[in-house]
């Protein structure tokens, strides 16, 4: 400590003595003790004396080592980030819609939100798809699904996220078509996969093949993307899933950083060096409730792994050290108790992702504890993005909450909580072997569990939840998909199966499946199935068929 | 001794999501049920037939996905083909107030939304089994 800490912190403790001590004996404190959301102890006051930063060091500039500030030199000055709203229900037809729209209204960018059958590998028509067919997405079952639903946009202009992650492969061999048949070569390409298997083996469940194959089927992604579709951000690894489980803020962060040293590793054991693929590799956050822990989570982040790429890898490129990310807001906090209070929630988060400066944001909607949102309430989601960007004053300047010192406190106390976790994981044989042995899951099932019990306790207020409770009248107005939706998407695979050339599809997945079994690259079998038009059930089921299926474990 | 209250705890259809599925079994185990979880992506058919082998008094459906409609009903039914159509069937998870009066009439006892207190299905389950 420099003398003027020492300074500071004696002055601290007669102020306590002289002031506060006082002041407690006539008027105690609305708690014992205060925490963060995920638990992390709060004092009454943060002075120089109580956090130590060197400058120079710990924080630096923006786009920079260790990139705590940001990882563009002008940040939001430059670029606002990319506004992009997660959407996809029905049929190709209803989405390309509501894209449409979406972008008339200034979304930025796509992020396409597929139903369960597609990011399990089943088509439509499969009986394991009945009633999930259009319901948290859209129903892609082959090529000609895919030619839809970009129909009319142009692919050299958007950059399109696809949350899809057991066939990842298979859904970007479709895009990398579809933008062929527009005239628009895989090298300007610009999007994500998210493509990280091993967060669904931990926390959101559309997991398909065992993590052996799985990582092959990743790296080999990366491989094929450095040649041929290099502006592509071949995997976000994702925290969103684990905080929505019930993990903490720091959890998120050593959980998801412990899975991105997973896949550096694989992909070096792949044989590929870490700077040809590593400035592709990209993150997804959560924006949770408690605003200054979100923010120093999002600066924890980047200072961690660009100091694990830069000692424990040994990256160069400074692209390699820089952790941008997406950020969603908090479906789990969202409630269906008065839930237009959701859009102050949501607006405080998002307020969060963009002072912890995030590339790119999703806001939910209002009435997602409910049903699929309607136009009416996106719309809201959106504007708020739009109110934040250009009435906040946030955009304006860069990490505006830097030198705040209870925000570099926890910034500082969530990288060492993040730190030991990743620690604890490479002590049990890293990501893939913790998460075998159920590690991260019971984490994060009991911060899960204490969480809900401090509510039903009453010890965490949620407002018109356990607290400020009224009598509502249901709502009105939610979006349903109908369900005729399954039976137009067995009609489209059938006429699809009819025109298609039989001898052709057979001899792709023949090959396919020569290629599974083998060592070779993926994804160029997979491109040669998904042009033949095979759909995405039978691509997956070759691979079911030489790779085996996952099997979790039922712990609670 | 009294039997203790067995509730098979399950995730019909290919709904990921599982932390209120968890969270509930856990507090039906804290409450003094004995609870199977049936783990993720089960069939209607799987979940009754899990019932079947481990005699529970109570099937607690988890479903965020909203394939309410299709796959709770059905589960009614696979448990009524197997004799099983005595067992206590509740619901939870992201269901809309609008669909709720469809799925008990179609035998689904209680659905409990979001925000629900875990203390209230566990009260509400052993006032059931009680008045049987």
């Amino acid at each position: 400590m420099s003398e003027q800490q020492d300074k500071i912190a004696q002055e601290k403790a007669r102020w306590h003595e002289s002031r506060v001590a006082k002041t407690l004996a006539r008027f105690p404190e609305r708690s014992e003790q205060f925490t963060t959301n995920s638990g992390i102890p709060v004092d009454r006051l943060y002075t120089p004396a109580d956090v130590q930063v060197d400058y120079l060091n710990d924080l630096g500039f923006p786009g920079e080592f260790p990139f705590t500030r940001g990882v563009q030199p002008t940040m939001y000055r430059g670029r606002l980030w990319t506004m992009r709203q997660y959407a996809g229900f029905g049929t190709a037809e209803d989405t390309n819609q509501r894209y449409k729209y979406l972008l008339a209204n200034g979304q930025s960018g796509l992020s396409v939100a597929f139903d369960l059958p597609t990011q399990i590998g089943y088509d439509s028509d499969s009986p394991l798809a009945e009633g999930e067919v259009g319901k948290v997405g859209v129903a892609i079952d082959s090529l000609a699904d895919m030619e839809v639903l970009f129909d009319g946009i142009p692919l050299d202009k958007v950059s399109t996220s696809m949350t899809i992650n057991a066939p990842a492969a298979v859904l970007l061999a479709m895009y990398i078509a579809v933008a062929e048949k527009q005239g628009v070569s895989s090298k300007e390409l610009k999007g994500t996969i998210q493509n990280d298997i091993l967060k669904e083996y931990v926390a959101r469940g559309t997991y398909i093949f065992p993590p052996a194959p799985s990582m092959r089927l990743i790296t080999d992604i990366f491989a094929f993307c450095e040649e041929h579709v290099p502006k592509w951000n071949t995997i976000s690894i994702s925290g969103y899933h684990i905080r929505e489980a019930g993990s903490t803020a720091a959890q998120e962060v050593g959980f998801t950083l412990a899975d991105g040293i997973a896949y550096v590793e694989a992909a070096i054991k792949a044989g590929l060096k870490v700077d040809e693929f590593a400035p592709r590799l990209s993150f997804f956050f959560n924006a949770h409730n408690d605003f200054f822990e979100e923010v120093a989570k999002f600066r924890a982040a980047r200072r961690l792994w660009a100091k694990i790429m830069k000692e424990r890898f040994g990256a160069k490129d400074p692209k390699s050290l820089a952790l941008r990310f997406h950020t969603q807001t908090g479906g789990s906090t969202l409630t269906a108790q008065q839930p237009m209070n959701n859009v102050v929630r949501v607006a405080l988060q998002a307020f969060a992702a963009v002072c912890g400066g995030t590339q790119s944001l999703h806001t939910n909607s209002m009435d997602e504890a409910l049903a699929l949102p309607s136009e009416e309430s996106v719309t809201v989601a959106l504007r708020t993005q739009q109110i934040i960007a250009y009435e906040s004053g946030a955009a304006e300047t860069i990490d505006p909450l830097a030198g705040s010192y209870y925000v570099e406190h926890l910034t500082n106390e969530i990288e060492k909580q993040a730190k030991a976790y990743i620690d604890k994981i490479d002590s049990m044989g890293g990501a893939v072997k913790a998460i075998e042995a159920g590690y991260m899951q019971r984490e994060i099932q009991e911060a899960a569990y204490r969480y809900q019990q401090q509510v039903e306790r009453g010890e965490r207020i949620v407002v018109g939840v356990n607290k400020f409770t009224q009598e509502e009248e249901p709502p009105k107005n939610l979006l349903k998909v109908d369900p005729a939706v399954r039976i137009a998407q067995i009609e489209k695979i059938k006429a699809v199966k009819a025109r298609r050339n039989q001898d052709e599809v057979a001899a792709r997945l023949a090959e396919l499946r020569t290629a599974a079994q083998g060592t070779a690259n993926l994804m160029p079998p997979i491109l040669a199935a998904v042009k033949s038009y095979a759909t995405l059930q039978e691509i997956c089921d070759v691979l079911r068929d030489v790779f085996g299926e996952y099997q979790a474990s039922e712990e609670f | 001794m009294e039997r203790k209250i067995r509730v098979l705890v399950a995730k019909p259809g290919l709904d990921g999501h599982d932390r209120g599925a968890k969270v509930v079994a856990r507090a039906f185990r804290d409450a003094g049920f004995e609870v199977i979880y049936t783990g993720l992506r089960q069939t209607p058919e799987q979940i009754a037939e899990a019932a079947l082998q481990e005699d529970v008094d109570v099937v607690a459906l988890s479903i965020l996905s909203g394939a309410h409609n299709t796959l709770l009903p059905r589960t009614v039914e696979a448990l009524k083909e197997r004799g099983m159509g005595d067992v206590l069937v509740v619901g939870g998870g992201v269901i809309p107030a609008e669909d709720i009066p469809g799925l008990k009439a179609a035998g689904i006892a209680e659905i409990f939304t979001p925000g629900t207190p875990t203390s209230q299905a566990v009260e509400f389950i052993k006032s059931h089994l009680q008045i049987q």
